[in-house]
């Protein structure tokens, strides 16, 4: 076929580097070697050295940390740190919480309702909304909050909102001034942002118990691990947001003569106006999702609710409390999502839609881009019409009045001071609470007997197939022959540094004598895992390669982001009822989203030219994205791999509640079993080991592939 | 007259939500902004037609926007045309399926591209095997085949690096050895060299005529570059907001200027380096020159005049054996002054 061609050299005048050519590292050679002779051996070893620990049995290590919690509560008032500065931390903020519950939620005697009754607050509410975001949110906060009433959660409600809003407060105070230093200071950024790197890489499970050793269960508590959960993101956009602004400005107003504080005040913050309130935005949705959680250290809000239905599987008032929080998450990302519109309108646009959550890869903040088709319409949307900013002021300060008048009504009337019952009235009396739950009961029950065929067949595949299979592999290989291969695939795919870290996090998990209940875990996580990816890259590949796919999925994928982590439990308990399989399957639609982002990220990332030069070789769809495209986002497929496995870590063990088993159970099982407090500690640790194990192998795989 | 390698007949692309029915309504006529302040579409390519014969080199040459980039990408359907035909190897591309398509870019054209369109993740030798792999040829096969190209291209002793670990001219190299590995009958670059130093352009342009000779394949060239026309162009066609203005072979096109536009345009160009003989010479008047050296009318003007200005008294020019004209000092002097004049 070839012409007959008699090459001549051509003459190349170019001087050429000298390269080495690439050596090839057989990867997937390696490993598929270690897999076989990982099997052969568990044939002859299995069984031995599995280091099971029976439910309630503890060791040494946990009997000591129980130990070490009881010289803790004593300490409190001999040791001067306990007693000043934790204890004057924990008492400052139970003050300030119960101040405010006392305030908008709480009866306090000999009060028989809260200072300001159901309708003030509202109204209190409404006019903050309105002020900070405009009046297409105040309706949907008014609507949001009446609905918490209706349900019979109002004050569940109002507590989540307190918690929320005094640990972004907090955040805020602390988190901004520390994302601008972090910005203009090299050395600052540099110790900053490994711890930033933990906080987030650490599953929320895993410091729940340490925080409340220290600050007792409780209000002060929940804020305590909410501040922890919430602060990483608004730090990381806003050193983004002071940074990104364009070198060519800074150095115009330099030459300008500005001072460096004219430069901060008047430049950078001004233009990275828009990306910071992205960052609060963030941080709410964050602190939201963890002030949730936050319920099982007794910290108040909605998550106390569903908690207790999860635990008794009443699925319905577990419904109506998911929807609550729900409701909750829409009306606090709508509000500041207008807020931040409202700024770009003044000048700045943003590029950033959010971070990574748990986990960030590559030392630097994983930012997720809007993409191009989002950004640019964004931007061209014609202008709705606006009150002017005086005439803004003014509507605001007219309000003031209607305010203070239901504050007075709902001081002076019972029926606007407690949120009464609508069981008697009509089209509402659908939504009161217990209505609503047995209502759903209902429908969930024949539901699932209408799918049950479909759910139970999925169950069953998945648990025959991979489930039960790799967990007989990982979990009934003696201990060394499991940390010899965990070692091994560090080293192959990352080098000798993830090694490393292997090394040291197996002997972490060893020490807390939970091996064998890690490595159930880590079955589970790596289940869920490989589950996220196949619909990620079968999502992302379709949303990369044809807008109107991406327009489509898009929005539930946000909705999916939206949504706090406790939220998903539900409908998997539900469809799958308790047991590992359900925790499998919330954190499957937890992580899902955020690794189908990435992966569509990644292939709309591929450069026009090179598609375009491969569509005139003649490829067929299928060769396109098997030879072009797929390979070209090998990084962000790691990277979405990476997001996947920490996300799926965390739920999994957030499952522990809904009968998951393993370490998470441990950990919920920490908080209420006093003698079991050491073991969960312990646990916790064991799960901020296999998370870090599992991101430094991940993140070092990336990095291989970056250019 | 033999049969043309690539005929295009009308061809039309306007982009935009219905441009489908706006073909054949008098809004064609209207210019670029017009149209697309009416109705919201914009003229990419305006009923172009051209005939490519077996072995040409045709360059394509416009202005950013001009819409020849576009125009090569509806050859290949690339981009759809909105109407109009293209003729390659008997076959009218815009009416072929995808999977006969497909065929047509496995085996017929092949395409060089401004940015390269390597894939980074594979090695020269991989990537000059792509086409190959993609229509099913054996390893072996394709790896024979590949590595000649990389002779023919120069890049031997480079097969095992990855594109990004070469400079820019070697990764063009690459492309064209692509392109070349397919053995396709045409050949198609959409500004290969733009992206590279003019050293390294001089040294790729010149490397495609050396191809051009060994290889012979029907090229169709496009640059925003005249220079770079006049010097690989057998013809030129010259575009200017989708339509053609002219097509012809370069001392026609710097010779006769269809309008002020192309005039503009080549106003700067040595015209000793393109004109040829037939451009300056004179009418023989009976038997003026009769016993002078007898020059070629297709001789060009820079390459003629050593020989004219050696000889006393005017030189014949021919056509063939004909005698058509004369040229003396005069007439080449002419040439060169007026350029430096300009």
């Amino acid at each position: 076929m070839s012409t007959a061609i008699a090459p001549p050299r051509a003459g190349v005048k170019e001087e050429q580097p000298y390269v080495d050519p690439t050596k090839k590292r057989y990867t997937g050679r390696k490993l598929l070697g270690l897999v076989v002779v990982w099997v052969a051996l568990w044939l002859v070893v299995k069984n031995r050295d599995t280091l099971e620990l029976p439910f309630a049995q503890t060791t040494g290590l946990h009997t000591w940390l129980n130990d070490f919690r009881d010289s803790i509560e004593g300490s409190g008032q001999s040791n001067w740190f306990m007693k000043y500065v934790i204890g004057g931390i924990s008492a400052a903020l139970n003050g300030i919480i119960t101040a405010l519950q006392g305030l908008l939620s709480t009866a306090v005697f000999p009060r028989p309702v809260p200072e300001i009754g159901w309708l003030g607050v509202m109204a209190l509410i409404g006019w903050v909304t309105y002020a900070l975001a405009g009046i297409r949110s105040t309706i949907l906060v008014l609507v949001c909050t009446f609905l918490f009433g209706v349900f019979g959660l109002w004050q569940f409600s109002i507590d989540l909102l307190i918690i929320t809003f005094v640990a972004v407060f907090i955040c805020v105070i602390i988190g901004l001034p520390l994302g601008i230093l972090m910005a203009r200071n090299q050395r600052v950024s540099a110790v900053v942002t490994p711890v930033l790197d933990l906080m987030q890489t650490m599953p929320s499970f895993a410091y729940l118990t340490p925080m409340a050793l220290f600050f007792g269960i409780g209000p002060a508590c929940a804020v305590a691990v909410t501040l922890v959960y919430a602060i990483p993101p608004l730090v990381r956009i806003t050193e983004h947001g002071i940074k990104s602004v364009s070198a060519n400005t800074i150095e115009a107003s330099r030459s300008l003569g500005l001072t460096s504080r004219q430069l901060l005040r008047q430049v950078q913050l001004p233009m990275a106006r828009r990306t910071i309130i992205v960052g609060v935005n963030q941080c709410t949705m964050a602190a939201l999702s963890m002030a949730t959680i936050a319920a099982l250290v007794n910290g108040p809000g909605l998550g106390k609710p569903v908690v207790s239905a999860l635990q008794t599987l009443n699925i319905g008032a577990a419904f109506v409390g998911g929807l609550a929080i729900v409701l909750m998450a829409i009306m606090l990302d709508r509000t500041t999502t207008a807020a931040s519109e409202r700024a770009e309108r003044r000048g700045g646009h943003t590029d950033v839609a959010s971070v990574g959550g748990p986990g960030v890869v590559k030392n630097i903040v994983w930012l997720e881009r809007l993409p191009r088709w989002a950004s640019e319409e964004g931007y061209e949307s014609p202008p709705r019409k606006h009150l002017s900013n005086a005439g803004r002021r003014f509507a605001i300060g007219l309000l003031v009045v209607p305010v203070l008048i239901a504050v007075v009504l709902s001081r002076t009337y019972l029926s606007l001071a407690q949120f009464g019952s609508f069981e008697n009235v009509p089209v509402l009396s659908f939504l009161s609470g217990p209505k609503l739950a047995s209502v759903v009961n209902t429908v969930v029950r024949s539901f699932v007997d209408a799918v049950d065929t479909f759910t139970n067949g999925f169950k069953e595949v998945v648990t025959v197939w991979f489930l039960n299979p790799l967990q007989a592999l990982i979990a009934t290989s003696p201990w060394w022959l499991m940390a010899l291969v965990l070692l091994a695939i560090a080293y192959f795919l990352g080098g000798w540094r993830p090694t490393l870290v292997t090394a040291v996090c197996e002997a972490v998990i060893l020490g807390t004598g939970l091996w064998n209940d890690a490595m159930v875990t880590l079955t589970m996580t790596l289940v869920a895992t490989l589950l996220v990816m196949i619909i990620a890259v079968v999502l992302g590949v379709g949303m990369g390669r044809s807008r109107r796919v991406d327009v489509i999925i898009r929005p539930f994928l946000d909705a999916f982001q939206t949504i706090p982590a406790f939220v998903y439990l539900v409908p998997a308990l539900a469809l799958f009822g308790p047991g590992r399989f359900t925790a499998i399957v919330a954190a499957l639609v937890y992580a899902v989203s955020i690794a189908t982002k990435l992966v569509a990220d990644g292939i709309r990332g591929v450069s026009p030219t090179t598609v375009e030069a491969a569509r005139s070789s003649g490829v067929t769809p299928w060769q396109m994205i098997s030879k072009v495209q797929l390979p070209m986002a090998r990084e962000a497929l790691v990277l979405a791999t990476n997001q996947g496995l920490l996300y799926v870590l965390s739920m999994v063990v957030i499952g522990g509640m809904v009968g998951g088993g393993s370490l998470g159970y441990i950990v919920v099982a920490g908080f209420s079993q006093r003698e079991l407090f050491g073991k969960g500690l312990a646990a916790g640790l064991a799960i901020t080991a296999l998370g870090v194990m599992l991101d430094r192998i991940a993140r070092h795989a990336a990095a291989r592939y970056e250019s | 007259m033999t049969e043309p390698a690539l005929q295009v007949k009308s061809l039309w692309k306007i982009f935009g939500p219905n441009a489908e029915k706006l073909i054949g309504t008098p809004d064609l006529q209207l210019s670029r902004k017009e149209l697309q302040t009416k109705s919201g579409h914009v003229i990419g390519v305006r009923d172009v037609s051209f005939d490519v014969a077996p072995g040409e080199v045709f360059v394509v040459m416009g202005l950013s926007g001009s819409g020849k980039s576009t125009l090569v990408r509806l050859i290949t359907r690339l981009i759809e045309p909105t109407s109009g035909e293209v003729i390659l190897d008997g076959q009218d591309i815009t009416k072929l399926s995808d999977p006969a398509l497909r065929e047509i870019r496995r085996n017929k054209v092949s395409m060089v591209f401004q940015h390269f369109g390597l894939l980074p993740h594979r090695k020269v030798i991989d990537n000059i095997a792509f086409g190959l792999e993609v229509r099913g040829e054996g390893k072996d096969s394709r790896r024979n085949r590949a590595q000649e190209m990389v002779d023919l291209v120069g890049l031997s002793g480079y097969e095992r690096n990855f594109p990004e670990q070469l400079s820019g001219g070697m990764q063009q190299r690459v492309g064209l050895a692509r392109a070349l590995a397919a053995d396709p009958a045409v050949l198609m670059f959409d500004e290969p060299f733009s992206a590279l130093d003019p050293l390294i352009r001089r040294d790729m342009q010149n490397e495609v005529i050396r191809l051009h000779h060994e290889v012979g394949k029907t090229m169709v060239f496009i640059t925003h570059d005249l220079q770079e026309a006049l010097k690989l162009g057998d013809r030129i066609l010259i575009m200017r907001d989708g339509a053609v203005i002219q097509i012809g072979r370069p001392d026609e096109v710097v010779g006769a200027p269809a309008d002020e536009y192309v005039r503009d345009f080549v106003s700067e160009v040595p015209k000793s380096h393109v004109l040829t003989l037939r451009w300056v010479m004179r009418e023989a008047t009976g038997t003026e020159a009769a016993g002078s050296p007898v020059l070629q009318a297709s001789t060009i003007v820079r390459d003629a005049a050593r020989a004219v200005l050696a000889t006393h008294g005017p030189v014949r020019v021919a056509e063939g054996d004909r005698v058509v004209g004369i040229v003396d000092d005069e007439d080449i002097l002419r040439v060169v002054v007026a350029e430096d004049a300009s």
